[in-house]
């Protein structure tokens, strides 16, 4: 079961791979599309890797939900437990 | 009374591809014209969709005339007479007619005359059905030849402000003459379909719905003659195609990811004997991330016909694939992995020998 923080640096991890943005500018409270300008299919291709990274599964209709950092982080998170 | 012995037809052992031909209408929309209609930038689309222009085909060209153009090369290519052709399969999502077919016109035109014909509506994945449904057919006797087209005219059915779909689409044609051969040339097709995701893609409303419009559309006429109202409100019943794009990439890369490999295993091929990797033409990052998944070697050339034609659905496939063959004549006799994925849910994959 990974910590909250352990789930940011992971993210953190995959949207730098995804993206090429500093693993540091990916914070609880920024939001996916307004600050870290990630679209719609980059967010795709980072919900898969975190899937896999984790060991949860992010329906489809529960992405459009996530719209910061840290509401990744928490469903993930709730999604492990 | 004895039990009277029935004749089947006997069975051939292989297939392949003779030829390929392909029609691009002459209207190039670039990215700067798609932004009139939409708040974006030739930049933007560029780097989300890998498109820089796609042909569009005007008024005056029809589903059937763009299929005719692509079947007329083909023919030619495969050195066949179009009276030769045991069958005329055609897969579109729009010919404007529910009934007749665009095939049996398509036929006639071509002289192909008497042979069976059928529209196949399997969208982005129709190309690869109607393989399919071409080497089946072929192998089983029932025909000797079998013309496989797919085509889209997909201007008609957009709506140029929308941002989903609309400006990714082209129109065009592509086409391939499947007979005997010596050898294995069409590998096992995987293919299936998953209506539980029926609306992900598709069209935002029915024939029926306009229909229902048109006659509250009179009634107002009747009422009031404000005829400009009625064209406005017409304009906006015109079915048009929406998607949604995040259910679909996902899809489209993972699930049809599992599916392409399939194809290879059930072809007894690997990655690495391809010479050609041609996926549906929907979006570059598809491609991409699907190369990507398949771990498609660097010595394997990609179809990235999508650049200039953007997505032709169900003829994006043959389209590439003629691209590819025109710039790379050595290509000709290797193995292409393809696959199509689309409305359906719908998907299909084979290996096949080069033409």
């Amino acid at each position: 079961m990974a910590s909250n923080e352990e789930i940011l640096a992971g993210l953190a991890e995959i949207v730098n791979e995804e993206t090429g943005l500093a693993p540091e500018a990916v914070e609880m409270d920024k939001s996916f599309t307004d600050d870290l300008d990630i679209d719609s299919i980059s967010m795709m291709t980072i919900v898969v890797n975190a899937e896999e990274k984790f060991g949860v599964r992010i329906p489809d209709e529960e992405v459009k939900n996530l719209k910061t950092v840290g509401d990744a982080v928490n469903f993930i998170s709730g999604a492990q437990a | 009374m004895s039990t009277p012995t029935l004749q089947q037809n006997p069975m051939r052992e292989f297939t392949r591809i003779l030829g390929i031909g392909a029609y691009r209408p002459d209207i190039i929309v670039t990215n700067d014209d798609v932004c009139q209609w939409i708040d974006s930038s030739d930049e933007w689309i560029r780097q989300r969709t890998g498109i820089v222009t796609r042909h569009r085909a005007g008024r005056d060209v029809s589903v059937v005339d763009m299929a005719e153009g692509a079947a007329r090369e083909a023919l030619r290519g495969a050195g066949i007479d179009a009276a030769q052709l045991g069958a005329v399969i055609v897969s579109t999502v729009t010919h404007p007619y529910a009934t007749p077919s665009a095939a049996s016109l398509l036929a006639e035109r071509l002289g192909a005359t008497p042979a069976p014909a059928y529209d196949v509506s399997a969208a982005c994945a129709g190309y690869c059905y109607g393989v399919a449904q071409g080497d089946a057919l072929v192998r089983a006797g029932t025909a000797d030849y079998v013309l496989v087209v797919g085509v889209e005219k997909l201007s008609d059915v957009i709506d140029n402000h929308e941002r989903t779909i609309s400006f990714l689409l082209g129109d065009g044609a592509g086409a391939v003459v499947i007979g005997p051969a010596e050898r294995a040339g069409i590998g096992p097709t995987v293919w299936g379909s998953d209506g539980s995701r029926w609306d992900a893609i598709g069209m935002t409303h029915s024939q029926l719905d306009i229909r229902d419009f048109s006659i509250a559309a009179m009634k107002n006429e009747d009422d009031d003659g404000d005829l400009a109202a009625v064209g406005d409100e017409h304009a906006k019943l015109w079915p048009t195609l929406r998607q949604d794009g995040q259910t679909v990439f996902r899809w489209a890369v993972w699930e049809m990811a599992k599916v392409a490999k399939q194809a290879l295993d059930a072809a007894g091929i690997t990655a690495d004997q391809l010479s050609a990797f041609v996926p549906h033409q929907a979006n570059m990052r598809i491609i991409d991330e699907l190369a990507k998944q398949l771990k498609i070697p660097d010595s394997v050339l990609i179809g990235r016909d999508i650049e200039n034609a953007g997505n032709t659905s169900a003829a994006s496939i043959p389209l590439a694939t003629h691209r590819l063959l025109q710039e790379n004549p050595g290509l000709s006799g290797g193995l292409s992995l393809q696959i199509g994925f689309g409305a359906g849910l719908v998907f299909g994959a084979q290996v096949i020998e080069l033409p």
